[in-house]
């Protein structure tokens, strides 16, 4: 058997980092990077006769989350206590959301990068604290603890178990990372650990219905990593299989120096979390007034700005899908066409030139060398003739590399303005045509795709400057 | 005798400057220091912040900004963290634990001017109806040194019934503040769920524990619930419900009001001068012009094994913290993780609590959680169920506070059943979340016992308006070990 008579099915469960000023639980700041333990309180360590307070930010960005992925909002939902030892977890036991999550049944639809869409289902999202952290470093054979990221606010995302390759999960994830950071529900700083997913990867023989045991590689901190973790898993679980043996069901980590997955030791996954009701909450009750007011407060969702951008923008259904579904683009893309440029040749720049680039260097829109008011400079001057698509390029490349801040002022300089003044073009080509009398003959005689030939010597006399389509009228007028 | 006055007589005392705020609380800490090597009802004591805030009280008073309690010498039950004060709850657990803050009822009851003397003893994480569970040795009872003084507020109980203090802090989660109540001979009540923040005081079981106060009368108590009373942004289970002034709810006349008599509360199991001075006490409320009517709480039955399964479940996760990495009792030398949380658990926690965080962990885990901790869950749905149907006809139900009065030091320890089933009339309110109070109808053998009121929800007013009202006519609540003896 090979990688080809496999099925491979992922779920992912995402934990994202709510973008709150202080913890779910506590008063104290949620911000990154203080020295260890300033941001704890007595909450946070969990002193004796503490209780928890919720912050009820939490219910606002987790109700936004559903709302964005049409998802039902439970009116009520309760907090459980999921019970464990270990040294990060100052109260023994996490505060999360076990039989009534706060957001259930949601549905996102993805574009994947090798073409096509797909529609993944959201079981549930539910709000839970972090942990802190252990330090293992300096401090001599001895474990440190930092509280400061005890009692952060989580929204974990859980997705049916239905996507059948890394690129599915991958992009599932980075669309639920842009869509988490657009709506202000996360920072989606990943190297903060703001997004973290725990990915459940289980294989089966291909036309078979019955899911395999699965394993679920915790705390993956980067697409790339879910990418080879997932492919390093897939493999992994096949030649398991293959060589006879069978999966064991657990919990992995990915170890991203060795690019490998290897099981957890046993005594960092508890078996039996031994949950129940958390007695120092009330359960949470939301109404509809409070789900309008939020729905009212947010930002055009992915499906309605698709739409838009086919009725105001003539888009074709598939290119606003693609720009709509990757919100940083679609902002960039309207911030580009918002005095009245061509929007099908906006769409296009963005879609080929710029996404190229962005991709080949690994960039994100966000941090775009080329500003979306640099692309729109350029994209009036392609409009207004004043540079052919081809000049339109060397501008493009002289932003991206940082060369000048503007395209108008490069054109000026560089002497790139197209030339499309007849009395200037005219005796350059009587030049032209003079200086190749066998060409002009063969010309006359009928070989008129030597037509490329005076146009490109003329676009070489000019360094591209001329205006293609008057030079074409002006050799057909004097070659004719 | 000053320590016979109550609060009300105290103050007036303070304002005509019969004695100062000094002069009372050396007048306590006297009694208190002499009393304590016999009866252990202080785990620390507060001498020192004591005298210093009475001076501060004597210059408030003296330049008029006093506030109302202003002087009051109090106890706290060593389960409510005090600010800069050793708080153990009664555990070899947090012997070195100093708490950084202040409970919401300690911040409180400073506030209001009162002064605390000392820390009172407790079975080790209110886990015991004795008080022989504590780490700090067990509590004597006033009235006798041979019996116990109940628990787990047995050091609160023992140190207002010797009149060590004016009144004390208690917390109750199956009848810890109503049982020492009844056996030490004084008044407790333990207000509705909600009622007081739990804010700072130490979870043992969360959904029934409550603070109270625990004093010499009704009257008393409901002084100190004025100040105790009241929603708390940082408990978020404490109620948003308007505090009454309870002082003002203690001259109703009983005439028209209904009393339940529970006929499961009576008959096997109590002891029957118990039973003859209840009886006693209703001939007493009827002639004053209530009625009386028999009612059924048919669920009752089933409190005590509900409860043991609910408390153990919430304690065994609230009792999680104490792991030995960040504060409280650590082993020595740990070789491991695994090594510092078994060792410094089983040495730091006392036999009592490590059965229940084990019986607790059981009825919570894989496939046991159905059979115990959900059904006891539903028990409790039934046992609301039937006080709400009682309390459709009656205002208040009337019972025994305990099955007998005071047992002898060592006679139950090695029977947990028949320990826990000294909490068999008191653990119903905890489990519906109801009001109930206990105080003193009589004695026994030289050693008092009390009679129960429970109210429905945030009906203390009346539990106490029915206290007082007994209170006026009886002396039960006057008596005092000294005076017997």
């Amino acid at each position: 058997m090979s990688r080809a008579d496999w099925e491979v099915v992922i779920g992912l469960e995402i934990h994202t980092q709510l973008k709150t000023k202080s913890k779910i639980f506590s008063g104290s700041s949620t911000a990154f990077g203080a020295e260890p333990n300033v941001q704890a309180s007595a909450v946070d360590l969990g002193l004796p006769g503490v209780l928890p307070v919720v912050n009820k930010e939490v219910y606002k960005k987790a109700v936004t989350f559903g709302l964005a992925v049409g998802a039902d909002i439970n009116r009520r939902s309760v907090f459980d206590r999921k019970n464990y030892f270990y040294p990060d977890s100052p109260k023994g036991y996490q505060i999360t959301q076990l039989d009534l999550p706060i957001v259930e049944n949601g549905q996102v639809t993805v574009e994947l990068p090798s073409g096509g869409t797909k529609t993944i289902n959201l079981t549930r999202a539910h709000l839970e604290e972090d942990a802190g952290k252990s330090l293992h470093e300096n401090f001599h054979n001895q474990t440190g603890i930092d509280l400061n990221r005890a009692g952060t606010p989580l929204l974990e995302i859980v997705s049916e178990p239905e996507m059948y390759s890394s690129e599915e999960a991958v992009a599932y994830a980075r669309y639920i990372h842009q869509l988490v950071t657009y709506l202000g529900v996360s920072d989606g700083e990943m190297s903060q650990g703001s997004l973290r997913c725990d990915a459940n990867v289980s294989i089966r023989p291909v036309g078979t219905v019955e899911l395999g045991t699965r394993t679920e590689t915790k705390n993956v901190n980067s697409f790339k990593f879910l990418e080879q973790a997932i492919e390093y898993e897939i493999e992994r679980q096949i030649q398991v299989l293959e060589s006879g043996q069978t999966v064991r069901q657990e919990t992995r980590l990915y170890d991203s120096d060795k690019g490998e997955t290897r099981p957890m030791r046993s005594k960092e996954t508890a078996t039996d979390y031994r949950y129940f009701p958390e007695p120092d909450l009330l359960p949470v009750e939301i109404d509809d007034a409070y789900i309008e007011a939020i729905r009212r407060e947010m930002p055009e969702l992915s499906g309605a700005k698709s739409e838009r951008f086919v009725t105001q923008y003539q888009l074709s259904q598939a290119d606003a899908f693609s720009l709509a579904g990757n919100i940083p683009l679609a902002d960039y893309f309207e911030e580009v066409v918002r005095s009245g440029r061509d929007a099908k040749l906006a769409n296009n720049w963005i879609r080929v030139e710029l996404l190229a680039q962005l991709n080949k260097d690994n960039i994100s829109i966000e941090n775009s060398p080329v500003t979306a008011d640099q692309l729109g400079a350029i994209i009036s001057k392609i409009t207004d003739k004043s540079i052919s698509g081809k000049i339109a390029k060397t501008v493009f490349e002289a932003l991206w590399k940082g060369e000048t801040n503007s395209a108008d002022e490069y054109i000026e300089k560089q002497g790139l303005t197209q030339v499309s003044d007849s009395s200037s073009l005219a005796p350059l080509i009587d030049k032209i045509i003079s200086e190749n009398p066998k060409q002009a003959e063969q010309f006359r005689a009928g070989k008129t795709k030597l037509m490329g030939f005076f146009v490109g010597q003329v676009m070489k006399e000019t360094q591209g400057k001329a205006n293609p389509q008057q030079v074409n009228e002006i050799l057909n007028e004097k070659l004719g | 005798m000053i320590h016979e006055q109550s609060i009300r007589e105290i103050l007036n005392s303070l304002d005509k400057k019969e004695y100062s705020c000094r002069e009372l609380v050396d007048h306590f800490i006297a009694r208190a220091s002499d009393a304590n090597a016999s009866l252990n009802a202080f785990i620390t004591d507060t001498y020192e912040t004591a005298r210093n805030e009475a001076d501060h009280m004597d210059t408030l008073r003296s330049n008029g900004t006093a506030p109302s309690l202003a002087g009051i010498p109090i106890a706290h039950k060593d389960i409510f963290c005090t600010r800069g004060v050793k708080t153990t709850a009664g555990s070899l657990m947090l012997d070195n634990f100093v708490a950084p803050y202040s409970a919401t009822v300690v911040e409180k009851l400073s506030a209001a001017g009162t002064i605390s003397i000392g820390k009172t003893n407790m079975d080790e994480f209110a886990m015991g109806s004795s008080n022989e569970n504590s780490h700090y040795g067990p509590v004597k009872n006033p009235w006798s040194e041979k019996v116990v003084p109940g628990g787990s507020s047995g050091g609160s109980a023992a140190a207002v019934a010797a009149r060590l203090c004016v009144a004390a802090t208690g917390t109750d989660t199956g009848g810890s503040i109503r049982q020492p109540a009844s056996m030490c001979g004084i008044t407790g009540i333990k207000p509705t769920y909600g009622r007081i923040s739990r804010w700072g005081m130490i979870a043992y079981a969360s959904s029934l524990d409550q603070a109270g106060p625990m004093t010499k009368s009704a009257e008393d108590a409901a002084i100190l619930l004025n100040i105790m009373a009241g929603y708390d942004e940082k408990d978020s289970t404490s109620a948003e419900q308007p505090v009454p002034d309870y002082t003002k709810c203690l001259n109703e006349p009983l005439k028209g009001l209904k009393l339940g008599f529970c006929k499961e509360y009576f008959g096997d199991g109590l002891d029957p001068k118990i039973e003859i001075a209840i009886q006693t006490a209703l001939r007493q409320f009827e002639a004053q012009g209530a009625e009386i009517i028999e009612i059924s709480l048919p669920s009752s039955k089933h409190a005590i094994p509900a409860y043991y399964v609910i408390a153990p479940a919430e304690a065994s996760a609230n009792l999680s913290r104490y792991d030995g990495v960040r504060y409280g009792y650590r082993c020595e030398t740990p070789v491991d993780l695994a090594d510092l949380y078994k060792r410094s658990r089983s040495e730091g926690f006392g036999d009592e609590v490590k059965q229940r965080i084990i019986v607790g962990s059981f009825a919570l885990s894989a496939g046991y959680y159905d059979a115990y901790y959900k059904k006891a869950q539903q028990i409790r749905r039934l046992i609301k169920n039937d006080f709400a149907q009682a309390f459709e006809q009656v205002d208040l139900i009337i019972g025994p506070t305990t099955p007998s009065t005071a047992f002898n030091l060592g006679e139950k320890t090695s029977d947990p059943i028949s320990m826990y089933l000294q909490d068999i009339y008191t653990i119903t309110s905890n489990l519906a979340g109801l009001p109930a109070g206990s105080f003193p109808v009589g004695m026994e053998a030289g050693l008092p016992f009390g009679l129960q009121i429970i109210g429905n929800y945030f009906d203390e007013g009346r539990i106490l308006n029915l206290a007082h009202q007994f209170q006026l006519e009886s002396d039960w609540h006057r008596l005092t070990p000294e005076a017997t003896a």
